[in-house]
């Protein structure tokens, strides 16, 4: 069976998700959610492995050879995604936060789990399949699956923000669909490897420019860089925390291999920034997003959208190490990735206890909870300062490579204004901190129990150790930036 | 004359901008997922049209016939055309749904309103 | 809007016997065209719909109670599941098989042109049983709402 991993660890959780509505009971439900998420993860722990030791695989579905069939092709990116998202779903969906701010009656829990299991196979569908429609069916089941998750959260406004994502959602994946149309027509396959060879000879052509065009603000909408980026603050303010931490760590994560991918396996670098000078566009918009994410984070009440909003600026430093298209900057990128999963996850949780226990995600609620949750704060605090990118936590790795790649081009000013951004995130990361530990106590609380702060920790703890032993980390995310600049991997 | 020629991608444009159009611009959350349908089917017909072979037939071999020289139509961008429509059937649901519910908790479904009712919540 | 409510469907004969004559037929149509789906257009799509549009029918004329006594939620949310697994059933029973995940060919021991037939048959069945019953869940679930 080990020659069908690539395959099986899409079709697990997507055939999990209607097993989920026979079983029906909530906590069954739950422990078959966890043991499928936990079965995947252990299966791209082994891809990943096999990658790198053994190259790429290729699976072709239903014994249908590639170009003609849909072919899923694994190399050192997708596995270090499929990692990242796989460990991301393992450690959420057995929290005992999972629940925390839903608004379901007893009798459709199960739905919820459903729902959570489907977006998962849609996120591990977009980062295996080699098929560019096939990506879209699973941008597709992804975005409706995060609708309907969103939607469920306590408060009304979350069903007016996951409608409006629904509609920004819609028109992002319209759009990759009319790209993929356009490249379709001109090249007469959807093959990422085939397209990548027929291409080169027909750059020249307006169709392929369109088709290129529409892929790009289409998976820009998706992962919301800045100026595309309304949807979402509201979406991950107005979701159940636990919901907002699986997919600020994960969907974005996607969207962005998504980008890399289209830029750097179908078009090449080479068509992008040389011909195009794409990174004189994404350049700007990476660094307004930096400054403008942290800068509206800082001015926000509630703590989700201030999570939500130095996500967008997390975006931001991602998109930096694409448009620098040199091995350093994408590593910084890619090993950004996992970092900022990790960070933006455990953050997430941690603000799920504290949903948990005073029902409330507003910055005041964390008035004096230093001392009433030890454990939850402890790790919003070094969730924080890897945010920052403090030496010893991950945050400072992924930028630490960025600045050495920008360094590398000569971009100094591009340097100095990563680090000035920085400085904005210690000014509301610092402000958590003292209202959680200086400020009075307004809720009588206790910590929350071991099950829902030990998977925060898991994560948090996580940046923790990625912020000394880089090994994996970095190794991983330098062979995915190698091989997507076309050396082997 | 040439920009005549291709007149079904000219409809496409249309129907393309008349859907964003309406999105953008109705306050009524139904509306808007109408505008939505339109801008979905206008891609829809983007890729019917391109798998069109002039003088090209249904793409089944025959049994009796030879298949050598007969023309046909490409069956691909139809058939992923089966999926797009399911995914715009399924997202439509999913937004009804919503509009619903927005009805629902808000007691309306009008955008400016539902606005104006977030904002003093928040 | 009149203050006197309107007549409901259920009274109306000619919708009544019309409706009594039409669904069975319905039926059978979409069964055709579930099993012809092998040999021309059709499949289990197109099936699935015109099974539900039956179901559909019924429920506006005889009232969406009696469509859930005939077919009630649980049966309705338990087949969308059963068709999703019919259909990866079978691409998991070509794994064991010793094929690729949806490689029908494996299925049949002598030929590999009647296991095609037959994983293609399974799927449409699968397919079939799933939208007919996810356009039902939702046809329950926009009806079934008060009004406000």
């Amino acid at each position: 069976m080990s020659e069908h991993l690539s395959a099986l660890i899409v079709v697990l959780p997507l055939l999990a998700a209607p097993v989920c509505l026979l079983l029906r009971h909530t906590a069954m439900v739950r422990a078959w959610t966890s043991i499928v998420a936990w079965a995947c993860m252990i299966m791209a722990w082994t891809l990943l492995e096999r990658v790198q030791t053994g190259g790429a695989i290729s699976y072709s579905m239903g014994g249908w050879d590639p170009p003609l069939g849909i072919e899923y092709r694994l190399d050192a990116l997708n596995a270090y995604l499929l990692v990242i998202v796989t460990t991301i779903a393992a450690v959420v969906f057995p929290s005992g936060t999972i629940l925390t701010g839903t608004a379901l009656p007893e009798g459709k829990r199960h739905l919820y789990f459903a729902a959570l299991l489907l977006c998962l196979a849609g996120l591990l569908g977009i980062s295996s399949t080699g098929d560019l429609f096939n990506v879209f069916v699973f941008v597709e089941i992804t975005s409706l699956s995060s609708y309907t998750l969103i939607s469920l959260g306590k408060d009304r406004r979350a069903l007016t923000a996951a409608f409006s994502y629904l509609v920004m959602g819609t028109i992002g994946g319209t759009f990759l669909l009319l790209g993929i149309g356009f490249l379709y027509q001109v090249t007469g396959t959807l093959n990422m490897q085939d397209l990548a060879l027929r291409l080169p000879e027909l750059l020249e052509s307006r169709t392929v420019l369109a088709g290129f065009a529409f892929l790009m603000v289409g998976g820009s909408i998706k992962l919301a860089v800045f100026p595309l980026h309304q949807w979402l603050p509201n979406a991950y303010t107005q979701a159940p925390p636990a919901v907002s931490a699986f997919i600020a760590a994960t969907a974005t994560k996607v969207s962005y291999y998504l980008l890399a991918r289209v830029i750097f396996t179908i078009f090449g670098a080479a068509f992008v920034f040389d011909a195009l000078h794409l990174h004189w566009l994404m350049l700007p918009m990476a660094l307004a997003a930096m400054f403008a994410g942290s800068f509206a984070a800082v001015f926000q009440t509630d703590l989700k959208r201030l999570l939500a909003y130095s996500s967008i600026a997390q975006i931001g430093y991602m998109v930096l190490g694409l448009s620098m298209a040199s091995e350093a900057g994408l590593t910084g990128g890619i090993v950004h990735l996992f970092n900022h999963a990790l960070m933006k996850g455990g953050l997430f949780l941690a603000v799920a206890s504290v949903v948990m226990r005073t029902g409330s995600s507003s910055v005041n609620a964390i008035s004096g909870l230093g001392r009433k949750m030890p454990i939850t704060m402890a790790a919003m605090v070094i969730g924080g300062l890897s945010l920052i990118g403090v030496p010893g936590t991950a945050g400072f790795v992924s930028k630490w490579y960025l600045v050495v790649g920008a360094l590398e081009h000569g971009w100094y000013s591009v340097a100095v204004l990563i680090l000035l951004s920085s400085l904005i995130a210690v000014v509301y990361v610092w402000r958590l901190v003292e209202i959680a530990f200086f400020g009075e106590a307004t809720h009588d609380v206790c910590e929350v129990p071991w099950n829902s702060w030990l998977p925060t920790w898991i994560l948090i703890g996580g940046t923790l150790v990625f912020g000394l032993w880089t090994d994996v980390t970095v190794g991983g995310a330098s062979s995915a930036a190698r091989a997507l600049l076309g050396g082997t991997p | 004359m040439e920009a005549l020629g291709v007149w079904n991608y000219w409809v496409v444009v249309l129907l393309m901008m008349i859907g964003l159009y309406t999105v953008i611009a109705r306050d009524h959350l139904v509306k808007k997922l109408i505008g939505l349908g339109v801008f979905q089917v206008s891609v829809i017909m983007f890729y019917v049209s391109m798998g069109k072979v002039t003088g090209g037939t249904a793409p089944i071999i025959p049994d009796e016939v030879p298949a050598e020289g007969i023309l046909y139509s490409n069956p691909l961008p139809h058939v992923l055309m089966l999926t797009a429509i399911v995914v715009g059937v399924a997202t439509l649901a999913v937004g009804l749904a919503l509009v619903v519910r927005i009805r629902e908790a808000y007691g309306t479904a009008e955008e400016d309103e539902l606005q104006r009712m977030n904002g003093a919540q928040s | 809007m009149s203050s006197k409510p309107p007549m409901r469907m259920r009274e109306k004969v000619l919708l009544r016997v019309a409706s009594r004559v039409f669904i069975p037929l319905i039926l059978l149509f979409a069964l055709y065209v579930q099993f012809h789906g092998d040999f021309g257009p059709g499949g289990g799509f197109q099936a699935g719909v015109i099974f539900a549009a039956g179901f559909v029918l019924f429920g506006l004329i005889f009232g969406l109670e009696t469509l859930q006594q005939v077919v009630p939620w649980s049966i309705v949310e338990r087949s969308v599941a059963l068709g999703l697994l019919i259909f990866g059933g079978v691409g998991v029973a070509c794994l064991l098989r010793g094929g690729r995940f949806l490689d029908y060919g494996v299925l049949d021991h002598h030929s590999s042109m009647h296991g095609q037939h037959l994983g293609i048959l399974i799927i449409e069945l699968g397919v079939g049983l799933t939208v007919a019953a996810t356009m039902l869940a939702i046809f329950y679930a926009m009806a079934g709402r008060e009004r406000t």
